[in-house]
């Protein structure tokens, strides 16, 4: 066992971990922060992204002490208080999760490209979400989510369309679909 | 009838569709939420692996290195002696039979005394952490003695003494066979021999697997009062229910199954698998709950996805393009286990019958166990492999009779309210307005054989069962339920058994109660897969659950609101129809001015009838198919129809074919949520795509050292479409308003796939002139293709 000291969505954590620990084996069981996910712990899909220090990185290839010292993000801390972070708020829109397994990690990867390039093109949406495999969307409404996001982040004044009796169902931008 | 693009936005068809004004709904056909969209975005959703219970114990699988091999002796002292371990189960303690489908018994658990390929589960242990349970893994000595593998499936065909893979059901018959289906409609020979053109081809579909991004895992716990609890990542906790209660030995009304948000599924987790018994063993052992987790390469070992087939068409038609016969030939590499695989046989023919009238139909499948991991049900399950052979086949006949592609579709068109040559009851039918939209959307009349050489568009069209009529053991009782119950709050609970496995289950059915009873969807509570709490649904595969529980879900919420309508009729002294619920009251039909709360007018039911509550079912059509044996098989209440356009670019000199578009119509009949069924159109396209460019769940050979070793068991080498990778998906939603649907639903998850395939090959062939035969059009593949056929340079080739 292992003493470490991590800094996790602001809180400082210490925790005792077996030497060979990940940092994801840590989040996971050692803090019980499950909102990361495990698709193949080797580093091919993503599901384990998190961002330290303002990169998006694969928590199941990073060994605990790595990030000893370093600010985590990971999807529990994204939100403001109960307030969802905008690309949080747009996946549920856009129907972007359908399974929601990749979700936290491809959340983190959106983050981490917003908070460096609050304007990205599609393309660069594509890029920046390379490393994220999701066997369930084709992409295109992941992409959808981020750009309105983006627009969000960006300060545009998004107002939901507040008509019909659930929660405010998703407003029509006037542009095509698809990539 | 109505087309959409997939954000519900009208494409100028008679109108209203759902989700238009005019409709008359308010929740239906809109773009909503979905109730388990904010747990999922921000990790609160809990998956079966976030699962940690107090004294839980980890276990692990000991699989076996052997293609085939007798088990001579298992010694698992040396691992119960180790510390840490708390339990060692082998197959000799379960030794009873299970399949999914109840004619195909051929597994156990844990192997008894034959392994069959490697993977195959041997033992298992239950210790205090996993790298404890690792440890003892390799402290379990088993005696194997290898036997001769099969992993060609002709082989295993040609086989005319044992060892067998499997035992003859009958002595003198060869046991390395699941099924075989010779199924003949009309007269193939006489409708071939007067047919103006007759295409022939063989065509080869490598095998793919699911990978869903969450890999398998299960919970078991077992209390001293007998009972047994068992979470799981699974699309069908009521078979799983069935088959650990019979295997355990353990009364049904004793076992739990818990089936917590599953992380993907795709069919890979659609009958029980090894990790579910033997934690369910291992903590009756112990008395402790045992997770185990597959391992990534694991899932690719369990498998159960596309079977490779090998097959042979023969199509013919008149001289203006009209089908007259098809033949097929197919060869299925089925692995280890029967799994699906009597129904994937069955499927391989039965489900070619449309959205094209053929007036003489005859297929003949054979499914051969190998020494592989078992193939099984894999999104389209057994009807995508014959639709890339026909789809291609149709091409060719177009072209050879100088019609255009999508012409010599429309031509033979089957129509709607019809029944096809293998008797299949035909309902509603959009395949007409899916074609129409693929040639709109894609400008196809402008592109097709026009583009310049190297690129290329090419179509295809299919159909797919919306759920079965018959469920998978005889019963006569419905395939769905639901119960509704309702508190004084105004809120509405939703008890549901059916599997959301990210298809939106859940949502669909919040969406309908809100509908019916006219509260907002935010009071709706779903509460799903819980085998103790929820009404038994069959499960989330054969894309049946929006047909069948959305049914189920409108008849007891319409029982519901009866009550609800006839307390407030009372009250205000009307008839019970002028009450109406909708956005959030009752209100009295042309007098808008009297109103209350639907939550006062769930009250004043309440007071007069007692406790609010209703329960709904949905079973299927019966007696509405063929009376040959076999014609139970591919009968649904309804089918959903399909067609896509494929733009793909083909580089000469490397053989890469880049597709960069895929226009997706798809006649779902009513998109209850047409953001959710465009997520199932682009979603099924995709993985579409991956099959026909990327994917080959692959062994290695005799000659390639290891036999029956899985090539590439990792997400990095199993190659799947990263967003780099991935075509621009376009969906084009047609609804033909089915008239036995749920607000005219069909299926939307699964008949999406199918032309993905079909259409890029045959973009491919308008792009270089080039026929593919054989999946996947990898770099490789392509440019021996291109070889062969003498095109070599950036100009046309000799081939066209
Ligand atoms: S779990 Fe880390 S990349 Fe797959
Ligand atoms: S939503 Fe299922 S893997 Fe992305």
């Amino acid at each position: 066992m292992e003493v470490v000291r991590l800094r996790v969505n602001g809180d400082e954590r210490v925790c005792g971990v077996p030497a060979h620990y990940t940092l994801l084996e840590t989040l996971r069981y050692g803090l019980g922060l499950t909102g990361s996910k495990q698709g193949c712990d080797k580093g091919d899909c993503g599901a384990c992204t998190v961002i330290v220090d303002g990169r998006a990185i694969l928590s199941c290839i990073t060994p605990v002490w790595e990030a000893e010292g370093r600010e985590v993000r990971t999807v529990e801390g994204l939100a403001r208080g109960t307030e969802p972070h905008p690309v949080q708020d747009e996946f549920d829109l856009n129907g972007a999760a359908q399974c929601g397994f990749c979700t936290p990690g491809i959340l983190c990867s959106s983050v981490a490209l917003l908070d460096r390039n609050p304007t990205p093109t599609r393309e660069e949406i594509r890029a920046a979400l390379a490393g994220n495999l999701c066997r369930c969307t084709g992409y295109a409404k992941i992409y959808d989510a981020v750009e309105a996001a983006a627009t969000r982040v960006g300060g545009e004044a998004r107002r939901p369309d507040g008509a019909g009796p659930g929660p405010a169902p998703k407003r029509t931008p006037a542009r095509g679909v698809g990539v | 009838m109505s087309a959409r693009d997939g954000r519900g936005r009208a494409s100028g068809r008679d109108a209203p569709a759902a989700g238009q004004p005019g409709d008359g709904l308010s929740t239906i056909g809109r773009p909503m939420r979905k109730v388990d969209g904010l747990a999922k975005s921000t990790g609160r959703a809990r998956y079966t692996d976030d699962i940690r219970l107090p004294g839980m114990l980890h276990g692990k699988i000991l699989r076996s290195p052997h293609p085939h091999a007798r088990i001579v002796a298992i010694d698992t002292s040396r691992a119960e002696a180790l510390e840490g371990v708390h339990a060692v189960v082998t197959g000799s303690d379960m030794p009873t039979r299970y399949g999914i489908i109840p004619w195909t018994p051929d597994e156990y658990p844990l192997c008894v005394d034959r392994v069959r390929h490697i993977g195959d589960g041997v033992a298992a242990v239950a210790a205090v952490d996993e790298d404890t349970a690792n440890a003892a893994l390799d402290l379990i000595d088993v005696a194997y003695e290898e036997l001769p593998a099969y992993l060609d499936p002709h082989k295993a065909i040609a086989a005319d003494s044992g060892p067998y893979i499997h035992e003859p059901r009958k002595p003198g018959q060869n046991g390395n066979v699941t099924k075989v289906v010779r199924l003949e409609f009309g007269d193939v020979e006489a409708g071939l021999g007067d047919s103006h053109v007759v295409v022939e081809g063989d065509y080869f579909f490598e095998g793919t697997t699911h990978t869903p991004i969450e890999p398998h895992c299960a919970i078991g716990l077992a209390e001293g009062n007998g009972k047994l609890t068992v979470w799981s990542a699974t699309q069908v906790p009521h078979y799983l229910h069935r088959e650990l209660a019979r295997v355990l030995e353990v009364d049904p009304a004793h076992v739990r199954v818990i089936q917590p948000p599953v992380g993907g599924a795709f069919g890979g987790k659609s009958e029980p698998f090894d990790l579910e018994f033997c934690v369910a063993k291992l903590s009756m052992m112990t008395g402790r709950p045992v997770k185990i987790l597959y391992t990534r390469e694991e899932v690719f070992y369990s498998h159960r996805g596309r079977h490779p087939f090998h097959m042979r068409y023969r199509t013919g038609a008149t001289r203006d393009g009209m089908l007259t016969s098809v033949d097929a030939e197919i060869v299925m590499d089925g692995g280890a286990y029967a799994s699906f695989g009597l129904v994937t046989t069955y499927y391989a023919g039965q489900l070619l019958t449309a959205p094209y009238r053929m007036p003489a139909y005859r297929f003949h499948s054979t499914r051969a166990y190998t020494n592989k991991p078992a193939c099984g049900p894999k999104r389209g399950h057994g009807s995508v492999q014959p639709r890339f052979a026909f789809e291609v086949q149709l091409d060719r006949i177009a072209e050879r009779l100088e019609i255009d592609p999508i012409g010599l579709r429309r031509r033979n068109f089957i129509g709607a309210n019809t029944r096809t040559v293998n008797d299949l009851r035909i309902t509603s039918n959009g395949f007409l307005e899916c074609l129409d939209e693929v040639e709109r959307a894609s400008d196809w009349k402008r592109k097709h054989r026009r583009l310049p050489f190297g690129r290329g568009v090419g179509v295809a069209g299919s159909t797919y069962i919306t759920g079965t009529n018959y469920p998978i053991y005889p019963n006569d009782m419905p395939q769905s339920g639901i119960q509704l119950q309702v508190d004084r709050s105004g809120r509405v609970a939703v008890f549901s058994g059916a599997s959301e496995i990210g298809q939106g289950v859940d949502s669909m059915v919040a969406y309908i109660v809100a509908e019916e009873l006219g509260v907002p969807l935010d009071h709706v509570r779903v509460l799903a897969g819980d085998t103790d709490f929820t009404p038994v649904d069959l499960g989330a595969y054969s894309s049946r659950v929006t047909f069948m529980l959305g049914n189920a879900c409108i008849d007891a919420a319409r029982k519901l609101k009866t009550q609800v309508q006839e307390a407030v009729a009372a009250e205000w002294g009307v008839k019970p129809r002028e009450v109406l619920l909708a956005g959030g009251l009752a209100v009295q039909a042309g007098d808008t001015g009297t109103s209350m709360p639907v939550r006062d007018a769930f009250n004043l039911a309440e007071a007069a009838a007692g406790t609010l509550g209703a329960t709904g079912s949905y079973n299927t059509p019966k007696d509405v198919h063929g009376d040959y044996r076999g014609a139970t098989i591919g009968a649904s209440p309804a089918y959903s129809f399909t067609a896509h356009v494929a733009e793909v670019e083909v580089d000469v000199e490397t053989g890469f074919v880049t597709v960069d578009r895929i226009w997706i119509a798809h006649d779902c009949g009513r998109a209850l949520n047409p953001v959710l069924v465009a997520g199932q159109m682009e979603g099924s396209a995709y993985m579409g795509f991956a099959e026909a460019l990327m994917e080959e769940q692959i062994f290695k050979t005799e000659d390639q050292g290891r036999a029956g070793l899985h090539n590439a068991p990792s997400l990095l080498d199993y190659r799947i479409p990263t967003s780099l990778d991935t075509p621009a998906l376009e969906s084009l939603i047609v609804e033909s308003i089915d008239p036995e649907g749920p607000y005219g639903a069909k299926e939307a998850g699964e008949g999406p796939l199918h032309p993905s395939i079909p259409a890029i090959a045959n973009a491919i062939y308008d792009a270089v002139g080039v026929r593919m035969d054989s999946l996947p059009f990898s770099p490789p593949r392509v440019w021996r293709a291109l070889r062969s056929a003498g095109v070599t340079g950036a100009r046309r080739g000799v081939a066209r």
